[in-house]
């Protein structure tokens, strides 16, 4: 099988304190808005991106590259669990859409 | 009610002591999320998808008014006003910060509760029937042999690395209420020639290989019983596969090994372990039976209940769906529904926890049980204050008449809070019971069990569901499959798949046909939809589903 051409990313985690998803951002912190996360355009720079940020482990839990596509704000998630991860549970207004 | 020993209590305390350092540690950078995330886990401190989430065991699902209310203020003080009651008997807290848990765990120990064995390959928090104690029926209360499990299980050195976790269901009444056919052993207790005893299931279990429990004893008395467990899980922690976490299960070990051969080396086992104990259980469960003494009845419970019920239509109908036969004359089993239509299965608000606190204290032998089925039941309720009760609850808009109906959903989290999740559930559960109360159809229906999973791991028991919907994700779009013919009762069954699933907007008029065919294809208003898929087998109810030319006819 060939490889499958890389797709662009956006790393994400959930905040160590609060356990609220984060996303990291092109000056290399941590964004609570998916819209300020740095969309992540080459392979070899998203793997040195999640090298970084498991060595953040002071900060955050659980980091992942997701996939992402370039939207007229900024990233925007691709599949639908990302897309929940950046608003919040349906049931409620809890979550990132309480602060909206 | 059972009261927790002074070793409990300070168990409880230096575990909760302890882990205040871990959580301070991980804080301030001295342990790394691999060192701690079997340290919090083990403290039921789970990570989800927008959120922490702690869980508390609610052992056989046994509160009182006390226990209740410190949940309501842990919900108001470090969460968001609302606890999940769950199908373990446990409530979860969806939105805890890391550093505020030790003081959530020390809230909960100063009512006897406590998070420990809600996680991790040990023995989980022991679940028994809800109606323990209290239904007509019943050979034997099961709480105090589950009470008995629980202090054995607390932190036996022997069984905190299992090769996964371990469910144990106790039930005492022949309608299994716990589900112990879906348990890695399920208890049913009986009694042969006037000697208490059980009849042990093992291997049953959901998630990704559903199986239904087999009887490895027919009959163990009850003096037996703890060594006989403990040579069970004895057998399956030196047998359960440790290779592959989605064959560690005992179902598995049982389907590989054979029953004849795991029952040949439990009986050994058995026989070796059995002179180990002194008669020392014994004295415990005795002591635990006489602390769970059913309270002392009223003489003249009955009222004018069937004044009220000849009156009141509204009554009569909150009556007929939520009220059990209670064992003791003029006295009810009221379960309270936590399903209001659209509302989120298995929540409770702090303000309504309050009122069932104070109802179960005003009139109820300040008793509560939490269901598998995730609702709240009220065990002993003298009938005369049945009214008064009403009342109370049509003001916390906790009066619906739904129990055992259409929307009286199982569902889990689902991907609304749950990291491993692969669809929603609860918005489905929602769209189903909003959608039958406008079609006024849930009462003509019946009694119907409907269980939603977000995915295979199966917390929803959809596989046991008489309708089970199974949550997916299909190439990043949302899928639900749909099963038949479950049923989680004393002869438990998996449900069978329909066929191709649906899509999110196609979930609900997927249910709505099945039923429409229901209602077309039973003999009448006695056939329940369970006893009418047993007569009539997939065929019908697939054609309703899937044939296109009908569906376009039902829809003009
Ligand atoms: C963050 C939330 C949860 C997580 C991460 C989780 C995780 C899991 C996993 C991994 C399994 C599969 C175990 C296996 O069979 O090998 C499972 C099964 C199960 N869970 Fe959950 N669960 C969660 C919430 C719940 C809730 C809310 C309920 C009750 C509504 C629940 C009740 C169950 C039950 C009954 C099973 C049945 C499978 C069996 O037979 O053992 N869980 N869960
Ligand atoms: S069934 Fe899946 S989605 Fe639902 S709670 Fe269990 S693990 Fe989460």
């Amino acid at each position: 099988m060939p490889p499958r051409p890389y797709t662009p990313k956006v790393l994400t985690a959930n905040a160590l304190l609060e356990g609220d998803v984060v996303w990291l951002a092109a000056d290399g912190h941590w964004t609570r808005r998916m819209e300020d996360a740095a969309l992540i355009e080459d392979e070899a720079s998203a793997e040195l991106h999640l090298l970084d940020a498991h060595a953040r482990a002071h900060e955050v839990v659980g980091p992942y590259l997701a996939e992402a596509k370039r939207g007229p704000k900024g990233p925007e998630p691709t599949h639908f669990r990302e897309a929940f991860r950046t608003r919040g549970p349906s049931n409620y207004p809890h979550g990132k859409q309480e602060g909206r | 009610m059972y009261r927790y020993s002074e070793f409990d209590e300070s168990f409880v305390r230096s575990r909760v002591a302890q882990f205040r350092g871990q959580v301070a540690r991980r804080i301030d950078g001295s342990l790394t999320e691999d060192e701690f995330k079997p340290l919090r886990l083990m403290n039921g401190l789970y990570l989800q998808l927008h959120a922490y989430m702690l869980r508390v065991a609610i052992p056989y699902g046994t509160l009182d008014s006390a226990q209740m209310r410190q949940l309501a203020m842990i919900a108001d003080r470090w969460d968001k006003g609302y606890g999940h009651f769950t199908t373990r008997q446990n409530i979860q807290f969806n939105w805890p910060k890391l550093a505020d848990v030790p003081d959530m765990l020390d809230a909960l120990a100063d009512v006897g509760m406590h998070a420990i064995q809600t996680s991790g390959n040990t023995i989980r928090n022991v679940t028994a029937d809800h109606f323990a104690g209290a239904a007509a029926g019943e050979v034997a209360d099961p709480r105090p042999v589950a009470e008995l499990i629980r202090q054995w299980s607390t932190d036996h050195p022997e069984f905190q690395f299992l090769p996964r976790k371990f469910k144990v269901a106790v039930t005492g009444h022949p309608d299994d209420r716990a589900v112990t056919a879906a348990h890695d052993i399920g208890l049913r207790l009986v009694e042969r020639a006037g000697v208490p005893g059980a009849t042990v299931l093992v291997g049953g279990g959901l998630g990704r290989t559903p199986m239904i429990g087999k009887v490895l004893a027919d009959f163990v008395p009850l003096a037996d019983l703890l060594p006989y467990l403990e040579a069970v899980v004895a057998v399956y922690n030196l047998l359960g596969r440790r290779d592959n976490k989605y064959k560690a299960r005992i179902k598995i070990t049982v389907h590989e090994t054979g029953i004849e051969e795991i029952r040949a080396q439990v009986e050994a086992e058995f026989a070796a372990r059995k002179p180990l104990f002194s008669g020392v259980d014994q004295e415990m469960l005795a002591a635990i039976t006489a602390q769970f003494a059913p309270p002392v009845f009223e003489p003249e419970a009955e009222g004018d209940y069937e004044t009220w019920r000849a009156a009141d239509p509204v009554f009569r109908a909150f009556t007929d769906t939520n009220v059990t036969a209670h064992r003791a004359p003029g006295y009810a089993i009221l379960t309270v529904s936590l399903k209001a239509h659209g509302a989120t299965p298995g929540d409770c608000s702090s303000a309504q926890m309050r009122v069932l606190a104070d109802l179960a204290e005003r009139y109820a032998h300040d008793e509560l049980r939490i269901s598998h089925e995730q609702n709240v039941i009220l065990p002993h309720l003298p009938k005369r204050h049945l009214k008064a009760v009403h009342d109370a609850l049509l003001a916390a808009g906790l009066a619906t008449a739904n129990v055992g109906l259409v929307s009286d959903i199982i569902a889990c989290p689902g991907m609304d809070y749950c990291a491993l999740a692969t669809a929603r559930s609860i918005p489905v559960a929602q769209g189903i019971a909003l959608r039958f109360e406008e079609l006024r159809l849930e009462h003509e229906i019946g009694p119907l069990k409907i269980k939603i999973s977000g995915c295979i791991n199966a917390c929803g028991h959809h596989h046991v569901g008489h309708i089970g919907i199974l949550g997916l994700d299909r190439a990043g779009v949302e899928s639900y499959q749909i099963t038949l013919g479950g049923d989680g009762g004393p002869d438990a069954v998996i449900g069978e798949r329909t066929g191709p699933g649906f899509a999110y907007d196609q979930i609900i008029p997927a249910i709505e046909r099945i039923l429409r065919a229901y209602l077309a294809l039973r003999e009448g208003r006695h056939e329940t939809f369970l006893d009418a898929w047993r007569r009539l087998g997939m065929e019908p109810f697939k054609a309703a589903l899937y044939d296109k030319e009908e569906a376009r006819a039902d829809a003009a």
